[in-house]
């Protein structure tokens, strides 16, 4: 890799990580580097300076906070994958993590990281955002909460202001009765998701209660499929179902590239919708 | 008690270095002072180049020297194509860096030489190039059209063959049955896994140039001719080289270059390509259009087959560009019998980085054709595509038999092959359950697809080569050291890029001399270690350079039977070999050939007219190609809600004839299939109509790995080739060859009921759905 030209630093404390992106507009946060690097080495990013903040305890970790479970920015994908809070708290994000690139990228690129980038691509944004995940935010002037529907604002485009740094995500646990599934669409194994579908649906007496979906490369953000959410209340399974996922693409902008044109994208949400919704539901 | 080497699944003795890194690729090597080479290249498809001006590079920190094309051009000479297929072909200059106009995106037109990569990298941000744009020409049909911008002075075409052998048109007139299909063989990028890379330095009088290269013996000639440095003064290394599948079959601008800038500076130079930059400018694959008829009786029995292809030849001809369609010209009509056969080619010209040999090279395509067609024709005839086949082809008895486009085919069993093949496969019974799943509706189909695909190889005869207008032979060469304590240092003039040579030379050498596996070393890819060679490609090392090697171990032998009678005070013809040692037959009286090997060294009892050595020297050059075959079988479910389809089982039954290792036989086998799957689902090149290509990395250029493939099912059957002694047929592109039109047969298979006959390659889920979709409609 031959990057441009940059300058390195290693803070001891998050403290000095917020400081060292305060002094230096273009500098930018360096975590697992999955992301960041392959950027750098295709000279498609310039920063002045990498301020790594993968080594700062404080990001670091999974937390069992009662009502939700705390994901610490600097947690690894494998880490997160195999985590009793993740796999009882959120099981979703579970699923999700361990279609992620492949263990190599997993050992390396961090949850905060993923979300940080704001790739619509990558699996954790929707899976996020169908969970009404809250970020959590740290600068020199102290630490906010983003819920996720405000925190990814565009393509690679977050709401972290310069000189933010991701400390973790609260994921909410969700009660009893609720099932989950991540339907991934892609061609080779360690390739993005064509189209991904983010499910949890909660079930009382045969019946569908309540549906979160959130979209994967459906847009230039994360989307929630709320037509489908909606149709889905109430529901039995069976044929209503499909019919409620044949909304799942409404209000998307699903993107054109080498793997897939937009309708196809379109196409691929709805089907997967339905296989993810039905499996989540427990009914394969 | 001595074991038969041969056929013994030894574990190749190169890997224990390669697996723990005491490797010595390329770009691991340095010399004192070593500079680092950048190339920058052009982001145009086709342009007149106004002005370079390198000046302000040259200014900055690190920089020690940059050039433009023009700072070259009176010594850089012209990149060459060594198969001039046709009288009349059209063969552009192709300077290494351009001087006055790029034709594809990528092709070098600067160069930056810095203290490290680094500060070379930006350099190159610093030189300005003006272009004066000019049409890309992307699209074969168009560059044909009168009214086409054209890329050379000359035009877009480069050369037109046609062969003809029988009767053509009456093979197609009046016939009962006629397929024509047009075929799409997209453009690949061979993804070695080292990427190319270059060092050269010199003395003041003599070069050397370490490449990670296929063919160090060419590159060394060629470089003489190339920039006028005689011969003598070259030496070229190839050291560890990771992979090249063709794409180091080539004599490369950057190979040039380095040599000539290590010249200018007198320093040495060392060029190492990223992946985005090898995938722009590492010679391109495949990329044909194909158009084929094939004429049949009600019966099956094929008439005759007519085939005209367009070969994309980017913007320049390469090392053996034109060649490659031309390795297909033979191949179409593979294992049949008809009464006539047409060949024509038209090689073609376009603003896109030049295609040379990739695995396989020309008879891939050609297999894919025919064996796509033959499944239409069973089709059309409402039969089993293993009927139909079995219905024309050549049977065992038939052997040698000579085909429609004029090969002699020494031997084959395709009947053994294919009733292996099914037996594994299961054949019946997943024809059952297609049957049943196409009854349910299943979303999910099931296809079965078959390909019995031959291939010539071995390349090759030096006669036939001469009379296909190749600039070279196809020889190889040996040399048997037997060093004074009795082990043996085997020089070959092949160069393995990850083939396992050492081991399977070992073998053989083993059982030549009666000599330990271990004492046996085998040295390459240096020419002034190896001397002589033809190097490694089409499947032809151990066909040629094996049996050299053999040929040289017997010249050993009788060097060693003159000094053992001399010894032993008997005749040469009482002598028998046998475990490494020679027996005056009825007695027990016996001198080892490393005794003889020391007896030698020492020289103190020689027989009259014996030199003080026992080494020998052999050429191997064959009478004919080899012609391995095999019957491959896959299944694959498709989906069709979302078109995605899934290998669910493969069988492949080779025969390779005598087979010296079985477990690299195996891995040669396992890779091919992937390589040639990976053609079927995964890879494709892409250029936009401005000539960009948008596949210059692995996120957009899909390779599978092992995750994405499933377990294969290997067998063999073993018909000898008659056209060596060792009796073998060379395997390093069988499985490439056979394995793309299986799998796209199985796809096929799966959607005929909706009327789909054709699914373009890659196929993947979108261009699967579309034509469900089509046809939905
Ligand atoms: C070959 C390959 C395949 C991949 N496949 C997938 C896939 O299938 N699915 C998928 O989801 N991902 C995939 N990824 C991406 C991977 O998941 C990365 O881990 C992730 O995108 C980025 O995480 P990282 O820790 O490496 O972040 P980095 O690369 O270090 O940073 C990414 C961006 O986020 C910013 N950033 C990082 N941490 C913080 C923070 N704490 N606060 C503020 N800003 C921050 C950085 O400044 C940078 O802009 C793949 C990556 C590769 C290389």
């Amino acid at each position: 890799m031959i990057p441009a030209q940059f300058d390195y630093e290693r803070p001891a404390s998050l403290a000095e990580a917020c400081q060292a992106l305060a002094e230096d507009d273009e500098a930018k946060v360096l975590a697992g580097g999955q992301s960041l690097l392959p950027l750098l080495r295709l000279r498609l990013a310039y920063p002045s300076k990498l301020v790594d903040v993968g080594r700062l305890d404080e990001l670091k970790g999974v937390h069992d906070r009662g009502d939700h479970v705390f994901i610490g920015a600097m947690a690894t994908h494998d880490e997160v994958m195999r985590s009793p809070a993740v796999t009882s708290g959120c099981p979703l994000v579970a699923m999700a993590t361990s279609h992620v690139a492949d263990p190599a990228i997993r050992h390396r690129g961090t949850f905060g990281g993923s979300l940080a980038h704001s790739d619509p691509a990558g699996d954790l944004p929707a899976v996020v955002l169908a969970l009404d995940g809250v970020f959590v935010a740290r600068s020199a002037q102290g630490e906010r909460e983003i819920p996720a529907a405000e925190f990814f604002v565009d393509y690679l485009e977050s709401s972290l202001a310069q000189g933010e740094i991701l400390a973790g995500v609260k994921i909410p646990k969700l009660g009893d009765g609720w099932g989950f599934h991540y339907e991934k669409f892609h061609r080779t194994a360690q390739a993005w998701a064509i189209v991904g579908v983010a499910a949890a649906v909660r079930r009382s007496n045969g019946a569908i209660t309540e549906a979160r979906i959130g979209l994967t490369n459906m847009g230039p953000t994360p989307l929630r499929a709320r037509a489908t959410e909606a149709a889905l209340r109430g529901v039995e399974l069976g044929d209503a179902v499909r019919q409620a996922c044949e909304q799942a693409a409404e209000d998307t902008s699903p993107p054109s590239d080498l793997h897939a044109q937009p309708d196809y994208r379109r196409h691929l949400a709805r089907v997967l919708t339905h296989r993810a919704v039905r499996t989540a539901a427990g009914s394969p | 008690m001595t074991v038969q080497e041969v056929g013994q699944p030894r574990r190749r003795k190169e890997d224990a270095r390669l697996l723990t890194g005491r490797t010595q690729w390329t770009d691991n090597l340095t010399r004192p002072g070593l500079l680092h080479v950048m190339f920058l290249r052009s982001p145009m498809a086709h342009a007149r180049i106004a002005s370079v001006d390198v000046s302000a590079a040259r200014g900055l920190p690190g920089v020690v020297a940059a050039f433009s094309g023009q700072d070259f051009a009176a010594e850089q000479g012209s990149l060459p194509c060594a198969w001039p297929v046709t009288e009349d072909i059209v063969i552009p200059d192709h300077p290494p860096m351009a001087v006055d106009e790029v034709r594809y995106v990528g092709e070098a037109v600067a160069c930056v030489v810095a203290t490290d990569r680094y500060r070379a990298a930006d350099a190159l941000d610093a030189i300005e190039v003006e272009y004066e744009p000019l049409p890309a020409v992307v699209d074969m049909n168009q560059a044909l059209a009168p009214d086409s911008p054209k890329v050379h002075e000359a035009g877009n075409k480069a050369f037109n063959v046609t062969i003809t052998s029988g009767d053509v048109e009456a093979a197609f007139r009046d016939a009962p049955v006629v397929i024509d299909r047009t075929y799409v063989q997209q453009r690949l990028i061979p993804s070695a896994m080292e990427p190319r890379a270059v060092m050269a330095d010199t003395d003041g009088e003599s070069f050397t140039v370490w490449s990670s290269t296929q063919i160090p013996h060419v590159l060394r000639v060629m470089l003489a001719v190339v920039t006028g440095i005689p011969e003598h003064r070259i030496r070229v290394i190839a050291p560890d080289v990771g992979g090249g599948f063709g794409s180091k079959l080539q004599v490369t601008a950057e190979e040039v270059l380095c040599l000539l800038l290590a010249r200018r500076l007198g320093k040495p130079v060392k060029w190492t390509e990223s992946r985005s930059e090898g995938n722009l400018t590492v010679h391109h694959g495949r990329d044909q259009i194909q158009h084929v008829r094939l004429a049949a009786d009600a019966d099956g029995r094929i008439r005759g087959l007519q085939v005209d292809l367009l070969a994309d030849m980017g913007a320049y001809l390469m090392l053996v560009t034109p060649g490659i369609p031309m390795l297909g010209a033979q191949m179409f009509n593979a294992i049949y019998k008809m009464d006539a056969y047409q060949f024509g080619c038209t090689g073609v010209f376009t603003t896109k980085m030049p295609t040379d040999a990739y695995r396989g090279a020309g008879r891939p395509e050609a297999t894919f054709a025919i064996e796509r067609v033959m499944d239409e024709l069973a089709a059309e005839l409402g039969m089993d595509p293993v009927e139909v086949r079995r219905r024309n082809w050549i049977k065992h008895e038939e052997f040698p038999y000579t085909t429609i486009s004029g090969l002699t085919y020494d031997s084959g069993n395709y009947e053994a092959a294919t009733e292996k093949a099914l037996a594994l496969f299961g054949y019946d019974k997943l024809r059952a359950e297609q049957a049943d799943r196409r009854d349910r509706g299943d979303p999910v189909q099931l296809g079965i697809g078959v390909s019995t695909f031959t291939e010539m190889c071995g390349l090759a005869p030096s006669r036939m080569l001469g009379e296909a207008n190749y600039g070279a032979g196809g020889w190889e060469h040996a040399s048997v050291r037997m060093l004074p304590t009795g082990k043996v240092e085997v020089i070959t003039g092949t160069s393995p890029h990850g083939q396992g040579h050492v081991t399977s030379w070992s073998q053989i050498v083993s059982d030549a001399l009666g000599v330990p596996f271990d004492d046996v070393t085998v040295l390459h890819g240096d020419t002034a270690i190896a001397h002589k060679g033809m190097d490694t490609y089409g499947s032809r090392s151990l066909v040629i350079g094996g049996v050299a090697v053999v040929k040289a171990c017997d010249k050993v032998k009788e060097k060693a039977r003159r000094l053992a009678a001399h010894l032993m005070e008997c005749s040469p013809d009482d002598l028998e070999f046998a475990a490494g040692a020679f027996k005056v037959r009825g007695t027990e009286q016996q001198r080892t050939i490393q005794e003889l090997a020391y007896a030698a060294f020492t020289a103190h009892d020689l027989p009259e007219g014996v030199e003080a050595r026992l080494d020998s020297d052999a050429t191997f050059d064959p009478d004919n190609y080899s012609f391995p075959h095999g019957t491959h079988l896959c299944a694959a479910e498709v989906d069709t809600e979302t078109g995605m389809v899934k290998i669910r089982s493969y069988v492949a039954v080779d025969d390779v004839g005598t087979v010296i290792n079985p477990l690299i036989v195996e891995g040669q086998v396992q890779g091919g299939i992937a390589q040639g799957i990976a053609q079927a689902l995964f890879e494709e090149a892409v250029y936009d109509a401005d000539g960009n290509l948008l596949t210059t990395t692995m996120a957009d250029y899909l390779l599978p790995s092992a995750a994405d493939l499933p377990n294969f099912t290997l067998d063999r059957t073993q018909t000898p080739a008659t056209s060596n002694p060792l009796g073998v047929k060379g395997v390093g592109e069988a499985g490439t060859i056979a394995s793309t039109p299986a799998v796209v047969n199985a796809i096929v298979d799966a959607l005929r009921p909706y009327g789909i006959h054709d699914i373009r390659m890659p196929c993947t889920p979108e261009r699967v759905w579309r034509a469900l979709e089509g046809v939905r409609r």
